[in-house]
């Protein structure tokens, strides 16, 4: 953990420099414009709706690809971010989306189940993933995906994952 | 999604294939192009593109790319079932990853309703780039079936 007395502005934009290295360094992250807030360690994955979202034009709703590609993209950065915490912390890595051996490797999905509980409404979406169990190879995620209401999910997933292997 | 039916002459066939696509915002903008779709199933195509990469190392096109075209796929061939469901929508989907597709080369998916009853439609489904004897991923679906 950083020390007790390190300047506040020094902690800040050391971790929004890494979030943004990491997030800006994907082109299919930006490609489906969704951005991250960060709150201390915590993320949340923000999907701003576009009319190229839409999967079903009648009603409309959001594509079914894009609510899953959405939830994979949440698992995948809060399993690296959890992954490259402490080095971050410790100075030991500053990912330099400009720079591509600076950028952290990232884990490989193994398999990837989406529950689609309500249709996407054309309006922002928002989701959270929680790393269940990550070992030494495999990582366990949940993520969970709302709209207008946090208790309300449109969407739930549940993936596994191979971690990046260093050395 | 509109209803495309798999009867017709070839010319009316390319023409809905092409309706179907153009109909969906989210696979116009990915760039699918629906190659084949019948009662035995459907088979769509999407160039790899930069902007749609998942890995800047590797230059890998993302998971999430391979989802869309799969759930979209998947969507199709529950569409053409003959069961005649007028609108489809995803109930589950699990997709697993068991390679990465390689950078450059045009991924196509097939998917295939084997079993549909008055609500559900079930629906297996792979991803495959140049090398069609090893999949790059395989899908399993439970679909709505709207009447």
């Amino acid at each position: 953990m950083a020390p007790r007395n390190e300047p506040l502005d020094v902690i800040k934009s050391r971790r929004n420099n890494t979030l943004n290295a990491l997030v800006s360094s994907v082109p299919y992250i930006r490609w489906l414009g969704i951005g991250f807030d960060r709150r201390g360690d915590e993320l949340t994955a923000v999907l701003p709706f576009d009319e190229k979202l839409i999967g079903n034009p009648m009603l409309p709703a959001i594509h079914g690809g894009v609510t899953a590609a959405f939830l994979e993209v949440t698992a995948i950065v809060e399993l690296t971010w959890t992954a490259i915490w402490q080095d971050m912390e410790q100075g030991r890595i500053a990912p330099d989306a400009a720079v591509p051996e600076s950028l952290p490797r990232l884990p490989k999905t193994i398999d990837f189940t989406v529950d689609y509980l309500r249709s996407g409404l054309p309006r922002d979406a928002y989701a959270r993933a929680r790393v269940v169990r990550s070992g030494r190879r495999y990582a366990s995620v949940h993520v969970e995906a709302w709209q207008d209401q946090r208790s309300k999910l449109f969407a739930q997933a549940t993936g596994h994952f191979l971690m990046a292997q260093h050395g | 999604m509109n209803d495309p039916t798999p009867e017709g002459d070839p010319e009316q066939r390319r023409r809905i294939a092409r309706q179907f696509i153009e109909v969906i915002p989210h696979a116009r903008a990915l760039g699918m192009r629906l190659d084949q779709l019948s009662a035995e199933g459907a088979e769509i195509s999407l160039p790899w593109r930069e902007d749609l990469v998942g890995d800047p190392r590797s230059g890998v096109i993302h998971g999430g790319v391979i989802s869309a075209l799969m759930d979209t796929c998947s969507g199709a061939a529950v569409m053409a079932h003959p069961a005649g469901a007028h609108s489809t929508a995803t109930i589950d989907l699990r997709i697993d990853y068991m390679r990465a597709a390689t950078p450059g080369q045009t991924i196509r998916a097939k998917a295939h309703c084997y079993h549909i009853t008055r609500s559900v439609a079930f629906v297996r489904a792979w991803a495959m780039d140049d090398d069609e004897s090893r999949p790059v991923a395989s899908a399993t679906g439970a679909f709505t079936v709207e009447r």
